[in-house]
């Protein structure tokens, strides 16, 4: 029988190595999976580059991941927040290595490496800072930039219904990342706020097919606070 | 010499006259992603009689006001992280999707904020480019791009008098060629490969006097 669902969080990311890419879900905390990154800092893994939209807020989860020295690189479209004090200062000390990326250039980066599609060219950042030393070509009178995929040893998602074959269903825009790390990921680890028996889920409303995900734990029905501006 | 001294710092336009202005360009059934910032107050003046789609590059097409008390959901943010609500006929997808209906051209109109515009229709929103600053650009270049109109609200001139409609922006890009028109307190100007032209002028201010003030050629549309 098929059992993707792990104990615990601490079960669910015990074999995260040094030096692993770890996609990590969520726009602002909204599909932040909290409880995941805090197990991931009670493991220690460490020399970890983090692919996320945002860069941390406050001083939880993915900030507190910062903060503790864990994270040598990130990959992100907008590290800059009102309450990314934790990322500013790391940044600016030099003990950050940054690589910024358009956000939709991002999400294409992450549903290229889950579909075994290695690069494409997008109009997106042609002309600017973000488009320096990246190869160009013009199509049909149309200028692009060419951007690769991105592949990472494990992904953290949150999503709002799971089973044990991995199907997910995500909740309004906490979606946002979840379905595209998951297939980018060699190991997909989704947290969910239920696990419902196999049939409990509508085949024609499953967002991510259980083949995306290796790992399922479940945290129970808290949701975030919300976080304010950028 | 003109009757009234016009300030170089503000035009006759409130902040809520421009939001006001950019919404009556809003045509029935167009798809439209409004900005953070003063773009997001174009919502507040959409013409009650038309049916306009809101689409949130975080993963959402049909938003709905901002939410208010029991109304807030952690999980129903806008792209500005602030709660909102659902319309009837909202859809929720995932941020490839998103971002593929900008890219694929399938959003009509897209309302940004902007440092600086150039005559030609560059667009410089992102990155101040100092040297502290710390880069962040979200969905800034993929709007620029995407959308089939760009639309630009803003004021004309900066807090210190400095005109944000320039020859070619000093500021690091966010797209090239990419504005078509531009709202902001004095006037309405069409931008792109023929050159700065001004649609409509508010107030008193002429023609004559926005040239001076902003140091363009400039010419009625």
């Amino acid at each position: 029988m098929i059992d993707k669902i792990a104990e615990d969080v601490a079960a669910a990311v015990q074999d995260v190595h040094d030096g692993a890419t770890v996609m990590i879900g969520g726009f602002g905390t909204a599909g932040q999976p909290v409880e995941l990154i805090d197990a991931l800092l009670e493991q220690g893994a460490r020399d970890l580059t983090v692919v996320n939209n945002n860069a941390g807020n406050g001083t939880t989860g993915l900030a507190a991941l910062l903060d503790a020295g864990r994270v040598r690189k990130i990959i992100c479209s907008f590290p800059r927040q009102v309450d990314s004090q934790i990322f500013d200062g790391l940044y600016r000390s030099g003990k950050l290595e940054l690589e910024l990326v358009p956000q939709g250039t991002l999400a294409e980066r992450i549903r290229a490496g889950g579909a075994g599609i290695a690069g494409f060219f997008t109009p997106t950042g042609f002309g600017t800072m973000l488009a320096e030393g990246k190869e160009t070509r013009a199509f049909h009178g149309r200028d692009y930039v060419f951007e690769e995929a991105l592949l990472a040893d494990f992904a953290l998602i949150k999503a709002h219904r799971g089973d044990r074959l991995g199907n997910l269903i995500y909740r309004k825009t906490a979606r946002n990342f979840g379905p595209l790390m998951a297939s980018a990921a060699t190991t997909a680890i989704a947290q969910v706020n239920m696990v419902v028996a196999v049939g409990d889920l509508d085949p024609e409303a499953i967002v991510t097919p259980g083949i995306f995900v290796q790992r399922v734990v479940e945290i129970g029905g808290r949701l975030p606070p919300a976080t304010e501006g950028q | 010499m003109p009757k009234t001294r016009v300030s170089p710092a503000r035009g006759s336009l409130s902040r809520d006259d421009m939001a006001r202005r950019v919404a009556q360009d809003i045509p029935e059934g167009a798809y439209v992603n409004l900005g953070i910032g003063l773009p997001t107050k174009v919502a507040d003046f959409l013409p009650a009689d038309r049916e306009i789609i809101l689409h949130t590059e975080n993963g959402m097409l049909g938003m709905g006001r901002a939410a208010v008390g029991d109304e807030i959901d952690p999980d129903l943010l806008n792209a500005g992280k602030i709660p909102v609500t659902e319309q009837p006929g909202a859809s929720y997808f995932h941020h490839a999707d998103s971002f593929g209906m900008m890219r694929g051209g399938h959003l009509d109109i897209c309302v940004l904020g902007a440092f600086q515009v150039s005559t030609s229709g560059d667009l410089a929103n992102w990155h101040t480019g100092a040297e502290d600053a710390i880069p962040a650009v979200g969905g800034a270049m993929d709007l620029a791009i995407g959308a089939r109109q760009v639309f630009v609200i803003m004021e004309l001139f900066t807090r210190d008098g400095q005109c944000k409609l320039v020859e070619h922006c000093s500021y690091p890009l966010t797209g090239i060629g990419c504005v078509e028109t531009l709202y902001t307190d004095y006037a309405v100007f069409d931008v792109g490969p023929d050159g700065p032209a001004v649609r409509e002028l508010f107030g008193d201010t002429t023609l004559e006097q926005l040239e001076e003030l902003t140091g363009l050629h400039l010419r009625s549309a």
